[in-house]
């Protein structure tokens, strides 16, 4: 505002300002009320994250300072390893199902259910009661539903005749299995999201639609999805950085078994870094979820703002 | 015209019914389960028991250690609501309020949380917290909590903090009342919707937290919920119809919150995303 003063003025400009500001109380108030979150944020938040990037260089079971430096051995160690494969991989299929089967399952239930009507709130109700229950109760319930000698899906395939499989103990088995409890876990938090965008697109347009004769087919798809645009790209990037996060939901299911297979980051983070007490190993494998979060939200942001643009 | 909408909805209601019946079937399943001995459950895992029979739940409440479970949590759940609140409302009547040098850069600071994967911070927030002389302490787990969850706060209040009237602050401020008191006595008052639908989200996310007490807490006496129910089965392995009565039990208060509080929850979790 003042870019033209000579700069003695501008100096004496600021300290009248700066006295004014403690006079009126301002400074004291940014000095009381902001120190707290920035502390906070600081010391928990994001000197962590460096630290990880720092221990990632060192062989370092976490007592003592770190002081065996062995360079980009540990990141040498986890691109060699087959587990951190199976457990990116794994990692790679919960996005694909997320994007591919849970959006999609969301989208239609939120499209058959957005109306405001006293039934459709019932319906919203129990489809988004998975999301609230955390994800351990979660796992351990279908952790039963699974067992091969309790569980539902044992005595369903003992109407049908069939021998009892051990599912979360089969590898063949074990990671669809996951999947489906994520499917169960999370479609209606996205359906949520979808509910509150459906429910601004103005009612006229599809009024308007429907005069010509549009069936409700062809409105929800040339009319109200891409309408609630923003809503599908916020959810699929929450998708995203979810599925790269799991880990609580592994745990009472399969514990990241059989022989290693059902690995996700970070339960192979948890299992290889902390239970071990590999800090260094286990904080170079932080850094790649740290940098694959980042990236993608980099990514994402920057093609589905080309997208939007172009629409 | 009319057959095919009736057609139609009676898909529509039958397919709705459906999923209803796979969202619910586990969790009745595990309900009537705690009322089943192990050899009933063989049979018949999911339909109601042949007889209520209430000893498995009977026997986890009478023991103490799920009452201290579930009050670790609630402590640990409220304290970090609390610290969010007052935290990071005041943060962000800064970034409303106060117009000064920088403070564009420290709000992108401190949003940059919204986008880091809290497991990422895991093992250094262990030796953190280690070196602190925290480990074991309720605090081990609700200052990272806190910290972690200022950042969706920040942006929710100052969204919401924005939209109050100017011309309240400024009647206030001519009458002699400072930053800190029109903080204290107005702004807070007047956000109550904001705050209650931060407290309900942080107090979900801070109950249903696992990986952090997990790390950080080994002492079984400050065990919350979650660590709890995996210790319980650890104890009782196979023993499906006890792990079930443990489960639903300790589901039930977040069911019944949710059925209270949903508003609040829905609010919080599309709401920000939806105006993003």
């Amino acid at each position: 505002m003042t870019t033209i003063n000579p700069p003695a003025v501008r100096k004496r400009g600021t300290a009248d300002r700066i006295k004014k500001n403690v006079v009126s109380g301002k400074l004291s108030a940014v000095l009381i009320l902001l120190p707290p979150a920035l502390i906070l944020f600081s010391l928990f938040v994001i000197l962590p994250l460096i630290d990880a990037a720092f221990y990632s260089g060192f062989s370092w079971n976490g007592y003592g300072s770190p002081s065996d430096f062995v360079g980009t051995q540990n990141y040498q160690r986890l691109l060699d390893h087959s587990v951190f494969h199976t457990a990116l991989w794994n990692t790679a299929k919960l996005i694909i199902v997320s994007l591919v089967i849970q959006m999609p399952l969301a989208l239609g239930l939120a499209l058959l259910v957005y109306r405001k009507t006293p039934t459709n709130t019932l319906f919203r109700l129990v489809f988004f009661l998975p999301y609230i229950l955390a994800e351990v109760a979660a796992g351990l319930i279908w952790s039963f539903v699974f067992d091969g000698d309790y569980g539902i899906t044992a005595s369903i395939l003992q109407s049908l005749d069939q021998e009892s499989v051990y599912v979360l103990a089969d590898r063949q088995w074990a990671f669809p299995a996951i999947m489906t409890v994520i499917v169960w876990k999370y479609f209606g938090f996205h359906m949520m999201i979808y509910i509150a965008a459906l429910q601004s697109v103005p009612e006229d347009l599809i009024e308007a639609a429907k005069l010509e004769g549009a069936k409700p087919r062809q409105i929800a798809r040339h009319v109200q999805i891409p309408m609630i645009k923003h809503a599908l790209v916020v959810s699929g990037f929450f998708a995203i950085i979810g599925s790269l996060q799991i880990f609580d939901i592994i745990i009472p299911l399969t514990n990241g078994g059989p022989s290693n297979t059902t690995h996700t980051i970070v339960t192979y983070l948890y299992t290889f870094g902390l239970s071990r007490l590999n800090i260094g190993f286990g904080s170079a494998a932080a850094v790649v979820l740290f940098v694959l979060a980042i990236g993608i939200a980099f990514f994402y942001q920057r093609t589905t703002d080309n997208k939007e643009g172009q629409a | 015209m009319n057959r095919a909408t009736t057609t139609r909805n009676t898909l529509r209601v039958i397919l709705l019914i459906l999923v209803v019946g796979l969202v619910v079937g586990p969790l009745l399943a595990s309900f009537f389960g705690g009322f089943k001995t192990n050899a009933e459950l063989r049979t018949n895992p999911l339909w109601l028991p042949d007889s209520w029979n209430p000893e498995n739940y009977i026997s986890i409440l009478l023991d103490g250690s799920f009452w201290r479970y579930l009050g670790n949590s609630f402590f640990i759940s409220s304290m970090t609501v609390l610290l969010t609140l007052v935290v990071g409302a005041a943060a962000a009547y800064v970034f409303a309020q106060i117009r000064f040098l920088g403070s564009k850069m420290i709000l992108s600071y401190l949003l940059l949380g919204l986008m880091f994967p809290f497991a990422a911070a895991i093992l250094p927030l262990f030796i953190k917290v280690r070196d602190l002389g925290l480990l074991d302490s309720y605090w081990a787990v609700i200052l990272p909590q806190t910290a972690f969850g200022l950042s969706l706060a920040i942006l929710l209040f100052k969204a919401f903090f924005d939209q109050l009237p100017r011309e309240l602050f400024e009647a206030a401020y001519v009458d002699g009342c400072s930053y800190l008191r029109f903080f204290w006595s107005f702004t807070l008052p007047l956000s109550t919707p904001i705050l209650a639908t931060v407290g309900v989200f942080v107090f979900v996310q801070s109950w249903n937290n696992f990986l952090l007490p997990l790390v950080v807490l080994n002492d079984r006496s400050l065990y919350t919920w979650s660590l709890g129910m995996m210790q319980f089965q650890g104890e009782y392995l196979t023993q499906w119809n006890m792990i079930l009565a443990f489960v639903s039990l300790t589901i039930m208060p977040a069911v019944i919150f949710f059925l209270a509080a949903q508003k609040y929850i829905v609010a919080g979790l599309t709401g920000g995303s939806v105006k993003g």
